[in-house]
């Protein structure tokens, strides 16, 4: 059965033909727009840390270990602010909390008979949004046996990528003249923002967007240290229970 | 070791455990708590229903932290960013999310827009000033 066609997704029982097949179709994949965007966000990661006045091995460890952007930019932001391990411990776990809900809402679509349970626990640590995202589209129409080889193919490709970009953004920020630099630190807040606009479709998770981008400057004033777990506590509930009161009918 | 270390040895030491180990103490906890979540997530899977109102809960706690710390970034920034015009940045924000919407929900030509606005305003201010 000839399987030529590479971007149908809807017609293809057999999938990538086989698992290898799926796997190296995840890292074709990956190398294209997700790390484009994704690598140049971690290019802007590696001039943060420049910017930080750490070492581009603190900036390859951090993506090596941590993969997920947003709790790296919050850890070397509140390292910054000489925040204590308590602080960034908690604010990077609340930060990184959401991988929870996605990793249990991903496996079953990547399970697959006779796998070694290490092999999902090897690659639950590649769970982050781009690679997610890719494989709760893809994966739910392959067959079985090529689901965690395609989502593992994507995810090793891109966060390879992202290991070279974080070096790369580090010496470029070194050589280039400081306002391009500048632009490069400043892809981090405009990426993320744009991410999460373009994510929020609940009601109660706008809420706590437009609630949280105001107290977070307030409460960053009031305690540098503090400011952003209060800032995700306090606006995430707010907006929450706010959201449950709008949905009850007034009495 | 039995020799206390005099006072000017520590001074010395100080700095570079600040620099360089402090940091990956910071990064190896970093590493931990994430990676805690994704373990428990394949424990869990099956199990748990990941659309219960504790999940929206935290999904909305995670949302306005990153909300608060992006504005933050913004607004009140460290490090390079810093020496640049709060006006500059809130309006290449503003510029980003514009073209962000124009361009159809493009993600990369909104970030560029945005990161490009803020390097030509800066520059701008260094010419004419």
């Amino acid at each position: 059965m000839p399987n030529s066609d590479v971007t149908g997704e809807a017609a293809r029982p057999r999938g990538f033909g086989s698992p290898r097949g799926a796997a190296l179709t995840g890292l074709r994949e990956a190398i294209g727009v997700p790390a484009l965007v994704l690598g140049a966000s971690y290019l802007g990661f590696g001039a943060l840390i420049q910017g930080a006045g750490l070492t581009v091995w603190h900036g390859l460890f951090s993506t090596f270990t941590g993969w997920a952007l947003p709790g790296q930019i919050i850890l070397v932001e509140l390292y910054s602010l000489g925040a204590g391990l308590l602080v960034v411990a908690a604010a990077v776990a609340m930060t990184n909390a959401r991988l929870l809900p996605m990793t249990v809402a991903l496996m079953p679509y990547l399970r697959a008979p006779g796998t070694p349970r290490w092999h999902y626990y090897l690659f639950a640590h590649y769970v982050a949004v781009t690679g997610w995202a890719a494989a709760m589209r893809r994966c739910p129409s392959l067959p079985e046996d090529q689901r965690l080889p395609y989502f593992a193919g994507f995810a090793v490709a891109l966060w390879a990528m992202c290991l070279v970009t974080t070096a790369v953004g580090f010496f470029l920020s070194d050589l280039l003249p400081g306002y391009v630099t500048l632009g490069l630190v400043f892809v981090n807040p405009i990426y993320f923002m744009l991410v999460f606009v373009a994510d929020a479709k609940h009601r109660a998770r706008i809420l706590a967007l437009a609630i949280g981008a105001l107290a977070g400057p307030l409460l960053h004033l009031v305690s540098a240290d503090w400011g952003l777990l209060l800032t995700g506590v306090l606006a995430g509930s707010l907006a929450f229970f706010g959201d449950r009161l709008w949905n009850r009918p007034h009495v | 070791m039995s020799d206390a270390p005099s006072a000017a040895a520590l001074m010395e030491s100080a700095p570079l455990m600040e620099s360089f180990h402090w940091p990956v103490v910071l990064m190896v906890a970093g590493a931990l708590v994430t990676y805690f979540w994704r373990a428990l997530g394949v424990a869990l899977s099956g199990r748990i229903d990941a659309g219960s109102p504790l999940f929206e809960w935290v999904a909305c706690v995670a949302y306005a932290m990153l909300a608060g710390l992006i504005a933050r970034m913004i607004v009140l920034p460290n490090g390079p960013l810093a020496e640049t015009a709060a006006a500059d940045r809130i309006a290449a924000a503003v510029i980003a999310l514009a073209i962000f919407f124009l361009a159809r929900r493009n993600i990369g030509l909104g970030v560029a827009a945005g990161a490009g606005a803020l390097v030509l305003m800066t520059l701008g201010r260094s010419w004419l000033l």
